[in-house]
């Protein structure tokens, strides 16, 4: 509890001071009787970059709290540069150089960039806000980023990644000598991704400490050099990222031997099985200004379909389109034979069409509501008399489902809001299937839910697959896609580039088709043999 | 820095402050009472009680309403309009019969609530800019009705609601204001309109992916709180024993407000507290009474009404800051 020098100290590979920049020592937080974090001890030195590992409930978000003022630590201590602070609240930890992006930015969405920037300590000139000197400043701090944006833009009309990067710049400005980053990458697209690793290269050059949380393997490889991985409100492992090898960390992660890890593959999927049913769901020509055009697929029961393509290419809209959730300029869907009304939600659900949001958050959970609530949202009416809604009735259907598909709750009362990412994310699935549903739409299933979970979201999805429900998988993780679809169509810029069946459906043809910008992978794709020749008029 | 200095955890606070919330109400109403016990005679006797219950029915049903449209997020300010079309409306039918004049009467509110409602639901007009175009409409429709003019209204049955009790104790009014309170009490409980209310307020984006008719909903919340208004200025009405359109309902908008508000109800919408909103009205009404018996203006009473708003707004936002 009163070790000054964390145990790796001595290994450190050529950084200028030993002397870590933020540390915790032996830090415990407990709430209502619950531990969260026992006896934690964590640090980072300048121009380290630090991955913060776990599961959900493992103690990330605790620990990053604790780290940034929004929690005191009940036990222990935080240290910055070798000298103990308690930072009543986060505005305090900010002061003192602990900067936190979240993945929500929380800036002012109707001001100018220049302004977030220097919000609260803008230039001042005869007791005026200096414009010109604020705007000049902000462009001088962005372009040494190589962030190239109009700082008098309001921020809002901005990507949320560029967003992003100008709380990223804003945090820097104010001397931040560690910046937390919580999922930054969530809501970027690729390019978006590329210029923030780069900021995170120049930031620690400059001797800035990242500590970096995130799901995604990929990026704690290419951008962190260190991890800490935190399990059941412990340090379970302190060391180098390189040399360690990926089924060893999400084994260290899930508290399992790797071989077990191994044999389950990356993700949990089964062997897809392609199936000679008739379609479920035949979408013809779906059309949107500015969104897709004639996007034509075909479901059929008992099979995952996979639909793949950069942010941007119209995965989303297509789901939206299928689940009248998007009004269609042009073409239509239609579920066994019968053709459903566009642009309506209640005519997708009677004709058997769910979606599962990209967002649980904004466009999934009620928060305010249980997880009883919750789940029988969508099935309310049916599980009512007279407008009366049957309490017995919806006790039926929430316990078959909160036994199905494993959700753990306190119990069917507990506010949602307070259910882990992944539980909420099994509480979602739940309220549409318990419409009985005949096909499924999943945007982004396992988005910011933790490995445990998202093994047993990716099981679920085979079960019901395997059950008879034709499914769409919507998914930025290649391998999700890969592994979890027996097609994949992939989209580009709002069209259907081409689809992957059989023995195409792997991570490189995948990746070729989603490039898709020049000839050679065009005619390599082209004259595989379609079974399905919905597209391509 | 030692572990001993941290004693006061977060959570216990906020424990605190959500109990304040759901309760002090409540409180405030018995510590009111003791007060009254003890320092202003003869406010504590079933008389007096009767009498407050009396004038706190309109605000109170006006209340109910309020706390429905609130819940889904929204607000309604032609509350007061509405009262005042009820009234302009009642005279005109009363030879009829009182039923069928406040029939029209009802009718007529709810008209207006419709107005609301398609605003708001169909069009997208945010809520306080509706239905403040409809507060200022109502008060004018009401008063070109009316011609101006206050009209007795002498019907045997309205007085008989407005000032008679049933078996001689409880006072028409209330009985009629406790059965509303009951009704809108299971409607928000126990019905799928309720939740599906609460759902909306909650997250409306996340109720229309849901396929949840949150247009329709919305439409009928606000024909709801309107057509409690027009009952409001129906026994308003009764009890004064003449139609009022150019004062009747001024600034009920604002006491409706704070007893849904003081009683626990979050303006964010999401949540609807009825037991609340009645208690909350109640402390109004025996808040103004008590100020009055003690020779106090009522200038002071609104200013004390001010501090109350304040004071629930604090509390809600504190709670929400923690969560």
């Amino acid at each position: 509890m009163t070790t000054s020098a964390p145990p790796y100290a001595s290994s450190a590979p050529g950084t200028p001071e030993d002397l870590a920049v933020l540390e915790a020592r032996g830090v415990t937080k407990r709430f209502a009787g619950v531990t969260a974090l026992a006896g934690i001890d964590f640090a980072v030195r300048p121009g380290d970059s630090m991955a913060l590992m776990g599961e959900n409930g493992a103690g990330k978000s605790t620990l990053i709290k604790v780290l940034t003022g929004v929690h005191q630590p009940d036990e222990g201590e935080v240290v910055l540069g070798g000298r103990p602070v308690r930072f009543a609240r986060p505005l305090d930890a900010q002061r003192a150089g602990v900067s936190t992006i979240y993945q929500e930015v929380n800036l002012v969405p109707l001001m100018s960039v220049a302004h977030n920037i220097y919000l609260g300590r803008e230039p001042r000139r005869f007791g005026l806000v200096d414009e010109r000197r604020m705007n000049a400043d902000a462009r001088a701090l962005l372009r040494e980023y190589a962030i190239d944006v109009d700082v008098t833009a309001p921020l809002r009309s901005l990507a949320l990644g560029v967003q992003q990067m100008v709380a990223l710049a804003r945090a820097v400005s104010i001397n931040a000598t560690v910046v937390i980053m919580d999922e930054p990458t969530s809501s970027l697209e690729a390019r978006e991704v590329e210029t923030l690793f780069a900021v995170i290269g120049l930031l620690r050059q400059r001797g800035i400490a990242i500590v970096y949380v995130s799901h995604r393997m990929d990026e704690i490889y290419r951008v962190c050099d260190r991890v800490t991985v935190l399990r059941d409100g412990r340090v379970v492992h302190v060391g180098d990222l390189r040399g360690l090898p990926r089924v060893e960390l999400v084994s260290m992660m899930l508290g399992r031997s790797a071989e077990t890890v191994r044999t389950g593959g990356v993700t949990a999927f089964g062997e897809a099985v392609a199936t000679e049913a008739q379609p479920v769901l035949v979408a013809a020509d779906l059309t949107r200004a500015h969104q897709i055009s004639d996007v034509s697929l075909l479901i059929r029961a008992g099979e995952v379909v996979g639909l793949g393509g950069l942010l941007g290419s119209g995965r989303s809209e297509t789901l939206k389109a299928m689940a009248g959730v998007m009004q269609l300029d042009r073409g239509g869907v239609t579920v066994d034979g019968r053709k459903i009304r566009s642009g309506s939600v209640p005519a997708a659900i009677r004709a058997g069409v769910v979606m599962l949001p990209e967002d649980r958050k904004a466009e999934g959970i009620i928060p305010g509501l249980s997880v009883r609530d919750n789940i029988v949202l969508a099935a309310l009416p049916r599980l009512s008399k007279g407008g009366f809604s049957s309490r017995k009735a919806q006790d039926k259907v929430v316990e078959v489902f909160v036994r199905r598909l494993r959700i753990k709750a306190s119990s069917p009362d507990q506010l949602v809001s307070e259910l882990s990412g992944g539980n909420q994310q099994k509480v979602m699935i739940a309220r549409w299937l318990a419409m009985s549903p005949k096909v499924l739409l999943l945007d982004e299933p396992t988005r910011g839910i933790d490995v445990g979970a998202k093994a047993e979201v990716q099981a679920l999805i085979d079960e019901l697959a395997h059950e008879g429900l034709a499914i769409v998988l919507v998914s930025s993780e290649l391998e999700e896609v890969v592994e979890g679809s027996v097609r994949v169509v992939v989209l580009r810029e709002g069209r259907v580039e081409t689809e992957l069946t059989g023995d195409e459906v792997d991570e490189a043809h995948l990746l070729a088709a989603i490039a898709g910008h020049d000839e050679e992978v065009g005619t390599e794709a082209e004259p595989q043999p379609q079974p399905d020749e919905e597209e391509q008029p | 820095m030692t572990a001993s200095t941290v004693t006061i955890p977060l959570p216990r606070r906020g424990s605190v402050i959500a109990g304040l919330q759901r309760w002090g109400v409540y409180i405030a109403i018995a510590v009111l009472l003791l007060f009254d016990l003890a320092f202003t005679p003869d406010f504590v006797s079933v008389g007096n009680l009767r009498t407050q219950l009396v004038q706190v029915v309109p605000v109170l049903v006006v209340a109910l309403g309020m706390a429905l449209v609130i819940g889904t997020e929204g607000i309604d300010l032609s509350v007061g309009g509405v009262m005042a079309v009820a009234a302009a409306v009642l005279p005109l039918y009363i030879g009829y019969g009182f039923w069928a004049a406040a029939a029209a009467a009802l009718a007529a509110g709810a008209l207006v609530g419709v107005a609301n409602g398609s605003l708001v639901a169909l069009v997208g007009v945010q809520p306080i800019v509706a239905t403040l175009a409809l507060m200022v409409a109502g008060r004018g429709l009401a008063l070109l009705i009316a011609h101006e003019q206050l009209v007795p209204v002498l019907d045997p049955t309205a007085l008989r609601l407005g000032r008679g009790s049933a078996f001689g104790v409880l006072p028409w009014s209330v009985l009629v204001g406790a059965l509303l309170v009951a009704g809108i009490g299971v409607l928000v409980s126990r019905t799928t309109f309720g939740k599906q209310l609460l759902a909306i307020g909650g997250n409306r984006r996340a109720s229309e992916l849901a396929g949840l008719p949150v247009k329709r909903n919305l439409l009928v919340v606000y024909l709801l709180s309107a057509t409690l208004a027009a009952c409001a200025g129906v026994l308003s009405t009764a009890r004064l024993g003449a139609s009022v359109p150019s004062t009747l309902g001024n600034l009920i908008e604002l006491s409706a407000i704070t007893a849904v508000v003081v009683g626990g109800t979050p303006l964010s919408g999401g949540m609807i507290r009825i037991g609340g909103t009645v208690a909350g009205a109640l402390l109004l009404q025996l808040l103004r009474a008590t100020l009055i018996a003690h020779d106090i203006s009522d200038w002071y009473s609104q200013i004390v009404q001010a501090v109350i708003i304040v004071l629930a707004v604090y509390l809600q936002r504190q709670r929400t800051v923690l969560r």
